[in-house]
């Protein structure tokens, strides 16, 4: 079974304390983003139960909210997530070039990782950056106004990144 | 003080966004931040500060519109049973974006505007649900809530009035559905989005049962300037029941997209082509359609965007948006306004929304999970040359059946879109049909879009 470190179960507490007495299954989302970015980017059924115990929740109170929003990862992702906003405002600024274009450099389509465990590229439903399409999210950030260069930048970043970070 | 409302560009809320550091606690309350918030703890009690938003005639800026003094009005208040203030940050219409600029620029605002509101509900505990992938705002908004707490504006006894109030942020995890105010509430309970049957609204039963008032961003922040210059002052800026200033995030092809603070009396023409707003369609092209208030609102061709049916131009303000129902008007929404070009394909762009409402559609309502599907394949099959014409009497067929049939408003905002492309772009669904192959290689332009309209005499 997947333990958190001591700091992470501070944070943990920290934020059971923001809900009132007994209403500690509120922390859930942000406990599962937290528990998310502790286990390499993805949930396990092991993370999950972990933390349905931390909470005092049934295991199932957890799977059911971990299935139901996008930013849970039930399978392992690679290193960088690229999701690529594909709704309407995005594809008005010519998005669909640019998930061509990503997918063509690093040998993938949508929904799948590369071979190395580095990438993975996935669409994504509008992400509130109509006005800087079209845009990917990646990690905490997002990037936008994004052009072939820019892509090219963003993935020699990534590459140094996780040369340097080995 | 003193206000000129002859100036048409009158900023209320963004009118400090590019002082330099305006992010930091310093900098905000000596450019006068944190005033209103005293004027309001010391010298208002809750009751006054509900009056003068009433007397403002603020209106949600969310997306419905419902007069926002009236919604605080209805807050029950049992003896005993902590109220809540939860703030909706969960900015996910596509099409928005100003919630975003507004916290991300001026957090402090934001949090005054928490503050005097959680004073005038009696909030001790107030959230701030904002939506998972604005992960950076959440932590700009920490930060702007640790800076007011270590000067006495959060946590006890604040500024010695007695009153305790904190703030705390509570990030979603990706769920357009958790807008809602009775699914923002399930989630923030820990569970899936799921709308609630209402009744019980949630100003008498909302997160743990208690009552609860749920406010958008931009709304919250409005309470500022109308504690500062008094409800009746603010009323007099905007025209008729559009008061104060709303924020409007401009998208799609245009020169200037971005967010943009409007007072309610400037034409939509003026907002799309000046050089203060929008400056004009991108690369020279011309205007052939735009989606005035977020997603779910109904689009409008160039001729009746500009004019209404009845041939009176038409302004940026919630009653003249919807000028002519929805047989020839559309609708203010969240202000999240975007423009398509004579390149632009109005399938294309409502298959994206339609596949947008299926991702996103909670599962609860069987019109919504299984008709938002079924609007999709039937959009893609017509956009890439597979579809038929019984198609588009079957795609309005559909939506009608969405529409009024649903829990919440998912369902009617996925209908919406689909029933407006269709009344108003009916022969570019014709023509894909008919034209199978060369709807693959180019679009059908901007045809009679941006023609004059009719006007019937008499």
């Amino acid at each position: 079974m997947a333990k958190f470190s001591d700091d992470i179960l501070a944070k943990v507490q920290e934020i059971i304390s923001h809900y009132p007495e007994g209403k500690q299954k509120s922390a859930l989302l942000p406990v599962l983003h937290v528990a998310q970015d502790a286990s390499g980017g993805w949930l396990s059924s092991d993370t999950m139960d972990y933390v349905a115990e931390l909470l005092q929740i049934k295991p199932i109170e957890v799977y059911e909210v971990a299935t139901f929003y996008s930013m849970y990862n039930l399978k392992p992702v690679g290193r960088y997530m690229f999701e690529v906003c594909q709704t309407g405002p995005c594809m008005l600024r010519g998005c669909d070039d640019i998930i061509a274009y990503i997918g063509q450099k690093l040998g993938i389509k949508p929904g799948e990782t590369t071979a190395d465990g580095l990438f993975t590229l996935k669409t994504v439903e509008c992400l509130g950056a109509c006005g800087y399409a079209p845009m990917m999210q990646l990690g905490k950030t997002y990037r936008e106004h994004l052009t072939k260069e820019k892509v090219d930048s963003i993935i020699d970043e990534c590459r140094k990144n996780a040369a340097v970070n080995n | 003080m003193t206000f000129d409302f002859s100036n048409m560009g009158v900023k209320l809320l963004l009118e400090k966004a590019h002082v330099e550091g305006i992010r930091r606690f310093e900098v905000y309350r000596r450019e006068g931040g944190y005033n209103t918030a005293e004027k309001a703890i010391k010298t208002m009690g809750p009751e006054a500060i509900v009056e003068e938003v009433k007397k403002s005639g603020l209106r949600g800026r969310g997306g419905a519109g419902f007069p926002a003094g009236m919604k605080w009005s209805f807050l029950a208040k049992p003896d005993g049973v902590p109220r809540h203030l939860v703030c909706n940050a969960d900015e996910s219409e596509p099409g928005t974006f100003k919630d975003r600029y507004l916290m991300e620029f001026l957090p402090h605002l934001f949090i005054e505007g928490l503050l005097i509101s959680s004073f005038a509900l009696g909030s001790n505990a107030t959230y701030i649900y904002i939506r998972g992938e604005y992960a950076w705002i959440a932590e700009i908004l920490e930060t702007a809530i640790a800076e007011a707490r270590s000067q006495g504006f959060l946590g006890k006894n604040i500024l010695g009035s007695g009153f305790d109030c904190e703030i705390y942020v509570h990030r979603g995890a990706g769920a357009y559905i958790c807008g809602e105010e009775t699914a923002l509430i399930e989630s923030l309970e820990g569970k899936r989005g799921n709308p609630r049957i209402k009744p019980p609204f949630p100003a008498i039963q909302g997160v743990w049962m208690r009552p609860t008032v749920v406010n958008n961003v931009e709304t919250i922040a409005a309470v500022v300037p109308i504690i500062n210059m008094g409800g009746e002052e603010y009323a007099k800026i905007g025209v008729g029941k559009s008061t104060g200033t709303k924020l409007m995030s401009a998208c799609g092809n245009i020169n200037k997209p971005g967010v943009y603070e409007i007072d309610m009396t400037i034409s939509v023409e003026e907002f799309i082509f000046s050089d203060e707003y929008c400056g004009g369609i991108a690369n020279g092209k011309r205007l052939k359609a735009c989606i005035p208030g977020g997603s779910s609102v109904p689009i409008l061709p160039a001729n009746l965007l500009l004019k209404t049916a009845k041939g009176e131009t038409r302004y940026m303000n919630y009653e003249s948006l919807s000028d002519g129902g929805f047989a020839t008007g559309s609708m203010m929404g969240s202000g999240g306004f975007i423009v398509l070009d004579e390149d632009q394909c109005v399938v294309k762009n409502t298959l994206t929304f339609a596949r947008f409402y299926r991702h996103e559609s909670c599962g609860q309502c069987s019109p919504c999970r299984e008709g938002t599907g079924w609007m999709e394949k039937i959009l893609k099959n017509i956009e890439y040359g597979n579809g038929k014409m019984s198609d588009i009497d079957l795609l309005w067929d559909i939506q009608r059946k969405i529409e009024g049939n649903t829990i919440c408003p998912l369902g009617d905002a996925a209908a919406w879109p689909v029933a407006a492309a269709i009344r108003h772009f009916r022969d570019e669904f014709e023509w894909h049909v008919l034209n199978p192959d060369e709807s693959q290689k180019r679009n059908y332009g901007l045809a009679h879009y941006a023609d004059p309209v009719h006007v019937p005499v008499g």
